[in-house]
């Protein structure tokens, strides 16, 4: 009996959504043996990551949190990843919309009013949006592949972060700590009833909805998906890669930044050189595990957000080192892209054999 | 007295250089057979740790280095069993190899963080290997002349030999090469896992060389200049060398700026430069009009025997 594959017309729906699943699952096994064979409690370890912060309800809020920004910066990837435009430089876009934003709050320090929470999420928005325009400026007019500007980018924007931490605008009261002022009250997002959850949480969620709604109900996401998925049938129908290619960028960088600022408006309260924290590289993660959908995306940010609170109880719990997060984070895009076969392709068990074995 | 300094620049520019030759050297081979893979810093971290494990326990540098390069070529093979095997996004994969790359050699890396580990130094006699000036020439660790060693090789194999030959006519041309009878996807395989081998040897040089010991994310980019290094070279191994070099030189003015007490830029600046100077390079040679015509036809595209 011979495994045959055999190419699809057109890709599975059921599989696109099982796969993320599969996925999962597999991580936790495999992940599970890799573990116990380096000689740390595989499964308990696989345990605290994936189930204790499901199970504990004191752990939802810290859920929601983690998760926020992982959205909002996945929501905006999978606009560009869907038009091809591989932006992977969302961290840097991230770190320079948080940085735009505090910029504002250190403006506007001694003032108070409700006006300034918004005008610091702007100017995050902003930031991202200007930081992503490099990458699309010289991908339309230079041609300069975007993976590599963008993430370029991304270092240069953290030694930025560093220079205004240890420079301009470390804390005059801080005690020479490179940090920035605490933020005050009217730029501090407020958190909702008796929880810890700020007022960001809910945006993510209701951004990743409108996205939803843009990328299914209107001409723009039609123009995306077509670009990506047939690039000739869109340039016969008039769309324009460069201009995709451009709403890609900014859309990203734009929502990037946007989740710097509510982060560092929400649980940092103020600039930290530890900032920056790789949100923007498992937003990557998140974007592919939730097959480029608003909606997948929010639940694969929710995945993604209990393997960070349950990796941080496993350190404590069991002493499993930090690192092992990322671990099981990468295969579980690993393994994502490896069922993606199954979206492509049927398996088939034919009974003939191969013609010209004996 | 001049000369001293003069001399000990060149090396430091020798240094800063060689890893990231090495590892572009096996990306160019990787992208000439028709994949992209955008793992190489990954790759280029599972190899530092690794060597550092390896030395660490036997003591021998150049075990360290054969470590990192099986370390780096065994990553690689779950890129090219995605890629090739399973058709998926080369891309995705390959971020992926380098997300995965940075966690698993912190992992490893954990017990290591902190303990040196015995250099890997110059394979020349002392005699000219700490000569005044002759050291510029006979004072680097074997990896430097393998570099040079590989870069002449790897032209030689791609311009000379049949299988280079049959290598770029898989990367031009997929299906003609099948239909000829190449098998498309072996070919890719090995040029993949010899990727991932290079890119190991490029991260033993930063673990057991530059610093030498392990640390966090020790490559810091660099693989992804690496990859930079290749567009700019235009795929062609004697202009990656000097490529190579030009970064070495923009890299390591950093260092002897901050040496030199430049206080007039912010060493944050300095810091940034080989990132910026990165995009500033890949600018001024898509003003060469023929760029888009050297890149290999077929990269970056799956490929599926038919029939």
């Amino acid at each position: 009996m011979l495994l045959k594959l055999e190419k699809r017309s057109q890709p599975s729906t059921p599989m696109l959504c099982l796969t993320p699943v599969i996925a999962v699952g597999v991580t936790m096994i495999v992940g599970g043996m890799i573990f116990t064979s380096m000689g740390y409690g595989g499964f308990s370890a696989v345990w605290s990551i994936f189930a204790t912060p499901v199970i504990d309800i004191d752990k939802w809020q810290d859920l929601g949190i983690k998760a926020a920004p992982l959205i909002l910066i996945a929501t905006g990837l999978s606009i560009g990843f869907r038009a091809n435009v591989w932006n992977i430089g969302a961290e840097g876009q991230y770190v320079i919309g948080a940085l735009a934003g505090t910029g504002v709050a250190l403006a506007t320090w001694h003032m108070e009013g409700f006006w300034i929470l918004p005008l610091m999420c702007l100017a995050g928005v902003l930031g991202g949006m200007l930081y992503a325009a490099i990458p699309a400026f010289l991908k339309t007019r230079l041609n300069v592949n975007e993976v590599l500007s963008s993430l370029m980018l991304t270092y240069a924007a953290i030694q930025l972060l560093y220079y205004l931490m240890r420079g301009p605008w470390k804390d005059p009261e801080g005690f020479n700590f490179p940090q920035s002022r605490l933020f005050n009250d009217s730029q501090i997002l407020p958190e909702i009833g008796n929880t810890f959850i700020h007022l960001g949480v809910p945006l993510a969620f209701l951004v990743a909805i409108i996205a939803w709604f843009l990328m299914s109900r209107t001409m723009f996401g039609f123009e995306i998906r077509v670009v990506g998925a047939a690039p000739d049938a869109a340039q016969h129908s008039g769309f324009n890669r460069k201009r995709t290619v451009w709403m890609a960028l900014l859309g990203a960088g734009g929502l990037a930044g946007f989740a710097g600022i509510l982060e560092a408006a929400g649980p940092f309260g103020q600039m930290v050189p530890q900032f920056p924290t790789g949100y923007g590289f498992t937003a990557i993660i998140v974007a592919f595990l939730g097959r480029l959908h608003p909606i997948g995306i929010i639940l694969a940010g929710i995945i993604l957000a209990i393997s960070y609170v349950g990796g941080e109880i496993a350190q404590t719990t069991i002493g499993l080192p930090n690192a092992a997060t990322g671990v099981f984070q990468a295969m579980m895009l690993f393994f994502l892209l490896a069922t993606d076969i199954l979206v492509k392709y049927r398996l088939r068990f034919s009974h003939q054999p191969r013609s010209g074995a004996a | 007295m001049s000369t001293v300094i003069f001399i000990s620049i060149i090396m430091t520019v020798v240094g800063a250089s060689t890893p990231i030759l090495l590892a572009a050297l096996g990306e160019l081979i990787v992208e000439k057979s028709g994949v992209l893979n955008l793992g190489v810093e990954g790759m280029m971290l599972v190899g530092a740790v690794s060597a550092v494990a390896v030395v660490s326990i036997t003591g021998f540098g150049l075990l360290g280095v054969l470590a990192a390069m099986i370390a780096g070529a065994g990553a690689s093979m779950i890129f090219a069993c995605l890629t090739l095997t399973l058709t998926a996004n080369q891309v995705a994969t390959g971020l992926a190899l380098t997300i995965f790359g940075v966690g698993l050699s912190s992992l490893m890396g954990e017990s290591y963080v902190g303990t040196t580990v015995d250099i890997l130094g110059p394979i020349f006699p002392s005699a000219l290997s700490d000569h005044p000036w002759l050291r510029v020439v006979f004072g680097y660790s074997p990896l430097v002349y393998f570099s040079f060693v590989m870069t002449f090789a790897v032209a030689w194999f791609l311009k000379r030999s049949r299988v280079g030959l049959i290598l770029r006519a898989v990367g031009e041309n997929g299906q003609s090469a099948h239909s000829i009878g190449y098998s498309v996807i072996g070919i890719r395989y090995m040029a993949i896992a010899f990727g991932g081998a290079m890119a190991g040897a490029g991260g033993s040089f930063y673990s057991l060389v530059l610093t030498p010991m392990w640390a966090e994310q020790l490559t810091a980019g660099r693989g992804w200049i690496a990859l930079a290094l290749v567009v700019f070279a235009a795929w062609r191994p004697v202009r990656l060398l000097f490529g190579a070099y030009l970064f070495g030189v923009v890299m390591t003015l950093e260092l002897h700026a901050k040496a030199a007490g430049f206080a007039l830029v912010a060493p944050e600046f300095l810091a940034a430069m080989p990132y910026l100077a990165t995009i500033v390079v890949l600018a001024l040679i898509s003003l060469r009009k023929s760029t888009g015509l050297q890149a290999p036809a077929c990269l970056g595209q799956p490929f599926r025997p038919t029939a």
